[in-house]
């Protein structure tokens, strides 16, 4: 039956577009939904959870790997890596003092690959005290304890030091025995020495020593910046030191597994075995450990979270888009248009994927920052992994909020209506 | 009464109708459910509702009531014949210009009343402009005011669970009335009302129609009817208008 004419009498009203268009302004849009979530405080907090946990492990993870990978990297500086010190086994204390010999410096230098060696001793002065050179002043300490230690003229380079005022003593030093002193920061400062040019003397016990130097820094063996450093001749002949207790090598860069395979048997050829060689570990042996052991592991547990809280999601989405089939219907009569409900339940579901994504990558940033607190490393983590963890959050939301909200929009108003209530 | 012409003849020949412009004009519609054997729902209707009209639809269980309110409301689509809305025809429209219209110029209230139950009164009076285009500047000014008209301003911030039933109805009635839309489509609005609340929404349809508000009001209680300045009544599909 088909009409002859059909006269469309549109009435001229300004305030009514005549092509009806319906819209959904992005605030509304964003108010609608936060409503919709906060409807349900509780089954949004639970919903999330699956996200937070997926999202805190992969953030973790990727921190802590970042963070144990950074400390291998920190030990394996440039100092470090170059470092080898030869101490006597621990066993048999007698023999063991004397594994070391006194031309330690010059065998070791001897050695391909050795920039420098020195020796290091401990002295044992019998518990005498050392004093400055007195001056009247009652207030002032001045007999202090001080660890004393004897070094061999190589040590010093062996060891970085830096001068910070006076010299280093050198080989005439030791082999004269003369009765000279170096005394690191911390050591001059409880002297009260700031100065050596005025050749400011110490006592050890009731023997003066001349101060010829003032440390400011070592680079390796930081006992000696609280120490007073005699020559080891002098050691020898004044306190009678038996042998020298360790020796401080330090390697051209890539020379320390050669040096630690030869510089035992170059100290002492009987029986290399009596002597400890410390070491840095091999540095592709420890990263490949970390690897294995943490990522594999936390970022499948991470993943697997992750596909935990999308179902989640998902699940609790779809439950919601049943439940408030009403609310659909009424939607729609309101002049919604699917893409506007399909649009409400994307940007609930993103939001939920969000809120997950923030907490998880908090959660996941405290993880770091507690581990790293709890084995004293520094905590390192790319800004960039705690800022893209909501948009992976935000996607997870989004993916799976994409069914219910496409069965949310094939809804029929008639059908959603007489359902809900 | 069976062509549209004879229809439209039959319309014409009612001088007042002439005189006051037409918000609802069904042309020998009908709408015949898509089922084996095809279920005819409403046989050739026509019906021409004019502003400020009061028309109550009437009608046993199964006669084609619900249909004809889904076909009014632009939720379901009849399969022969034209439903002019304003002067424009809802068959030409897409599913989204329909949703549209639906929003801009049809007010729905419902035997369930279908508020939010977690969000205020006003809120929900709110919902109606928000797919409308219309700015949200001042749009809570202009759902207190629909609040006001149906006499529950003092109400405003209540839940719906805070309210009773014939208050949840008017409250409806108020989000119906955002927008203004042409008409207002009332599905048993007092289907779940008790007789005092069923009082006063039906003194609320009637204010509202000596303000010149259309409505329709579909519903098989003969008390509301009564209340109606017009009553078609369905049977089996076939619509009927009662003189008074």
């Amino acid at each position: 039956m088909r009409r002859p004419s059909i006269r469309i009498r549109r009435r001229p009203s300004a305030d009514r577009p005549q092509a009806p268009v319906s819209r959904f302004s992005v605030r509304d849009l964003l108010v609608e939904s936060a409503a919709g979530l906060l409807a349900r405080p509780a089954r949004v907090a639970l919903t999330v959870l699956g996200t937070v946990v997926g999202v805190a492990a992969l953030v973790a993870t990727l921190g802590l790997s970042e963070t144990a990978g950074s400390q291998i990297v920190g030990r394996f500086d440039e100092v470090s890596a170059t470092d080898v010190v030869v101490t006597p086994a621990a066993r048999g204390a007698g023999r063991a003092t004397t594994v070391i010999p006194w031309d330690a410096e010059q065998r070791l230098t001897r050695l391909n690959g050795v920039a420098a060696a020195g020796t290091l001793s401990d002295v044992d002065v019998g518990g005498a005290l050392i004093h400055s050179v007195p001056v009247n002043d009652p207030l002032g300490q001045t007999d202090v304890q001080l660890p004393i230690k004897a070094a061999s003229p190589g040590l010093w380079r062996a060891v970085r030091a830096e001068v910070a005022a006076g010299r280093l003593p050198d080989g005439g030093h030791s082999r004269r025995a003369d009765r000279v002193m170096v005394l690191g920061p911390t050591a001059a400062a409880r002297l009260g020495l700031t100065r050596v040019d005025q050749q400011p003397g110490v006592f050890v016990g009731d023997r003066l020593y001349l101060v010829i130097g003032l440390l400011q820094t070592v680079d390796r063996q930081p006992s000696l910046l609280g120490s007073a450093i005699i020559p080891e001749g002098t050691a020898r002949r004044e306190f009678g030191l038996v042998a020298p207790a360790a020796a401080q090598i330090e390697t051209v860069i890539g020379a320390v597994d050669a040096v630690v395979a030869e510089a035992p048997v170059a100290l002492n050829p009987d029986s290399p075995n009596l002597l400890r060689v410390a070491a840095p570990p091999s540095p592709e042996k420890l990263r490949g450990k970390v690897e294995n052991d943490l990522n594999a592991l936390f970022l499948l547990l991470g993943a697997v979270s992750l596909l935990v809280g999308a179902l989640g999601i998902a699940n609790v989405t779809l439950v919601s888009v049943l439940e408030r089939t009403g609310e659909i219907g009424l939607r729609r009569a309101l002049g919604a248009g699917r893409r506007h409900i399909a649009g409400q339940f994307l940007v609930e579901s993103t939001a939920m994927g969000v809120l997950g994504g923030i907490i998880g990558a908090s959660l996941g940033v405290l993880v770091i920052v507690a581990v790293a607190a709890s084995r004293t490393w520094t905590p390192v983590l790319d800004p960039l992994v705690a800022l893209f963890a909501p948009l992976v959050g935000g996607l997870v939301g989004l993916i799976s909020g994409t069914y219910p909200a496409l069965r949310a929009a094939s809804l029929q108003p008639v059908e959603a209506l007489r359902a809900g209530t | 009464m069976n062509t549209v012409t004879e229809a439209v003849t039959e319309s014409l020949r009612r001088p007042r109708w002439m005189l006051r412009e037409p918000v609802v004009e069904l042309k020998g519609l009908g709408l015949t459910y898509d089922s084996v054997p095809p279920v005819p729902a409403l046989r050739d209707v026509d019906l021409v509702i004019n502003r400020g009209d009061f028309v109550a639809v009437v009608g046993p269980s199964g006669s084609g009531k619900s249909t004809l309110l889904n076909v009014l409301g632009c939720l379901d689509q009849q399969t022969s014949g034209t439903y002019l809305i304003d002067g424009i025809d809802v068959a030409a429209l897409s599913d989204r210009e329909r949703a549209a219209l639906r929003g801009q110029r049809i007010g729905f209230v419902f035997q369930t009343f279908h508020l939010l139950s977690h969000r205020s009164a006003v809120d929900n009076v709110m919902l109606a402009e928000v797919y409308l285009g219309v700015s949200r500047a001042g749009r809570r000014e202009r759902a207190l005011a629909a609040l006001e008209r149906v006499g529950l301003a003092d109400r405003a911030d209540f839940l719906p669970t805070r309210l009773s039933g014939g208050q949840r109805q008017r409250v409806a009635i108020a989000r119906a009335l955002m927008g203004p839309p042409s008409f207002l489509l009332c599905d048993e609005p007092t289907g779940n009302l008790d007789s005092a609340n069923t009082a006063s929404v039906l003194r609320l349809f009637e204010d509202l129609g000596e303000d010149g508000l259309t409505l329709v009001v579909v519903t098989h209680d003969e008390s509301v009817a009564a209340r109606a300045q017009r009553e078609v009544r369905i049977v089996d599909g076939r619509l009927t208008e009662t003189t008074r």
